[in-house]
């Protein structure tokens, strides 16, 4: 006659809903589809490869020795940029626990009144006023939370992200509020090395087209016609984004407010979050504090599951550990739980992530324990 | 099996979870992190009104500390920009200093003022910085009330 529930630790990102993938034990966070960006990776490092072997010991011999070092710390900071834009949590929204959306239904349900059956119940709609102008909050239904002012949900990664500016599948990751600025530098760092290769290059060919013609230049450094092909595509592109990314930073606007036309046209002037001056804005996106991720991906938390054979219906007799479950207890404990703390009338789930296993009597892990989750046997009688 | 899961928690423990109170952001100055500091109904019997304002406006002010647009914020970009942002992996950023700050400032109040009258503050970085939650405690020993796991438990009409 006995239950057994096998509570083990796991890292927060294991139980992430939305259709990120995460690497290096939670410290990388990337969309689903990553094609795009080995294509990216491949194109920077396959043209720079060929640069370095080309045209460096010439360039570096007849002009000057310059001119590959400034290239190497050109293409390190192109790939800094790159993966920090690639890595790193846009600002994904978390998605509201039970009791959370539970009070917001309540709130809309009190705010709506009665809806007679068979009609269709009114948008869920928050208007609030920014800087004296009224902004609609729109309520998602994914995440079961009323989006907060700039963010939108990106249905290629299923979270909402805090200030949307686009999901960009050559970064294969949303550009959010924590990586917008990450991802203008590197657009605007590869526009510059895409002009820098694409101008050595010209220089180079030109340089030895004196001494030895132009057809033996090219058969003696074929990887030139290569990278010149790719530059002149890359070039046009690159230039392209980055001057219409530094025409959004100067009026304060996301990608994802100009497509939707929503402080153009006849809203002309009422963006309610731009100083009105470019250099304040650009100060603000660029040089603004960096905000902390919200998701915890590497925290530690309590999963609950049924071990194998003996169970028989639900534990439900003195057993604090197997009770407290994630989805039935409001409060999550993990790190940030200040569980040193002992409120005269606290309930037992504040004491629950440190101390996981009963005074009663313990046995031999049933499942082989996994490389950095604990497992503890709590049993009935 | 809630009710249940709530006759065992009263025979161990004195409190029980009654209901759960969320602070929304107020939105008004913008897309920083700010509070409303409106007070909620659920709350007037058990906490007074001023400390509750002075707890809300405090962590306020400590947002806006942790994202303040200014001399040293400019500092920490250009600085962090040169080093192509390796810096950040071995020094910890303005706002990461304020974080933790609240975390302190928010378990001292609990530690003295919230928890002695059977109320719980959980740091809104825990629920992405989009509502303070405050978690409403019931003495098991006053009425077998409410059966609080779940929050609309109608106690409060809205």
């Amino acid at each position: 006659m006995s239950a057994v529930m096998i509570t083990r630790k796991v890292r927060k990102w294991e139980k992430l809903p939305g259709k990120n993938t995460f690497c290096c034990d939670g410290r990388v966070m990337m969309a689903r589809q990553k094609g795009i960006f080995y294509l990216t990776l491949f194109l920077i490092i396959g043209t720079c490869s060929l640069f370095f072997a080309f045209e460096c010991p010439y360039l570096a011999v007849h002009l000057s020795p310059a001119i590959p070092v400034f290239a190497v710390l050109l293409f390190l900071f192109v790939m800094a940029m790159l993966l920090r834009t690639s890595f790193s949590d846009p600002g994904v929204l978390p998605r509201a626990l039970p009791e959370e959306a539970n009070f917001i239904e309540m709130e809309i349900e009190a705010a709506n009144g009665n809806v007679p059956s068979g009609q269709r119940a009114p948008p869920r709609i928050r208007n609030v006023q920014i800087n004296n102008q009224i902004v609609k909050l729109k309520y998602c239904y994914t995440c079961k939370i009323f989006r907060p002012p700039r963010a939108s949900h990106c249905s290629i990664c299923d979270n909402c992200v805090d200030r949307f500016d686009h999901h960009c599948p050559w970064v294969g990751n949303c550009v959010g509020k924590r990586n917008y600025r990450y991802f203008y530098l590197f657009t605007l760092t590869l526009s510059l090395l895409t002009i820098y290769i694409f101008a050595f290059n010209i220089v180079h060919v030109v340089m030895r087209s004196v001494d030895q013609g132009f057809l033996n230049t090219l058969k003696e450094t074929p990887g030139t016609v290569l990278e010149v092909l790719v530059c002149f595509f890359t070039l046009w592109s690159m230039v392209g984004l980055t001057g219409f990314h530094t025409y959004l930073i100067s009026l304060n606007q996301t990608t994802n407010e100009d497509i939707k036309g929503s402080w153009s046209g006849k809203n002309r002037g009422q963006n309610p979050y731009s100083h009105k001056n470019i250099i304040k804005n650009c100060c603000e996106v660029l040089c603004g504090p960096t905000y902390p991720s919200v998701l915890d991906r590497r925290g530690l938390m309590q999963e609950d599951s049924p071990a194998a054979a003996n169970s028989e219906g639900p534990c439900s007799f003195d057993n604090p550990v197997a009770q407290t479950t994630k989805t039935t207890a409001p409060l999550i404990p993990n790190e940030h739980t200040p569980d040193d703390i002992k409120p005269s009338i606290a309930a037992e789930k504040s004491s629950g992530p440190k101390d996981d296993q009963p005074p009663a009597a313990m046995q031999p892990p049933l499942a082989s324990p996994e490389t950095d989750a604990e497992t503890s046997i709590a049993k009935n009688q | 099996m809630a009710t249940e899961f709530h006759n065992l928690q009263e025979l161990r423990h004195s409190a029980s979870l009654a209901n759960k109170v969320f602070i929304q952001r107020d939105y008004s100055e913008g897309t920083t992190c700010k509070f409303q500091t409106k007070f909620p109904s659920e709350l007037e019997s058990r906490i007074e009104l001023t400390l509750f304002e002075e707890t809300v406006k405090t962590l306020n002010n400590f947002y806006a500390e942790a994202e303040k647009i200014g001399g040293q914020s400019y500092l920490e970009g250009c600085l962090a920009c040169a080093t192509a942002y390796l810096i950040f992996l071995c020094m910890e950023t303005r706002y990461e200093k304020v974080l933790k700050k609240i975390a302190k400032y928010i378990q001292e109040q609990n530690e003295k003022i919230y928890a002695p009258r059977g109320l719980l503050i959980t740091d809104p970085i825990e629920r992405g910085m989009r509502v303070i939650e405050i978690s409403i405690y019931e003495d098991r020993g006053s009425s077998g009330s409410s059966s609080g796991s779940s929050s609309v438990s109608g106690s409060t009409a809205r």
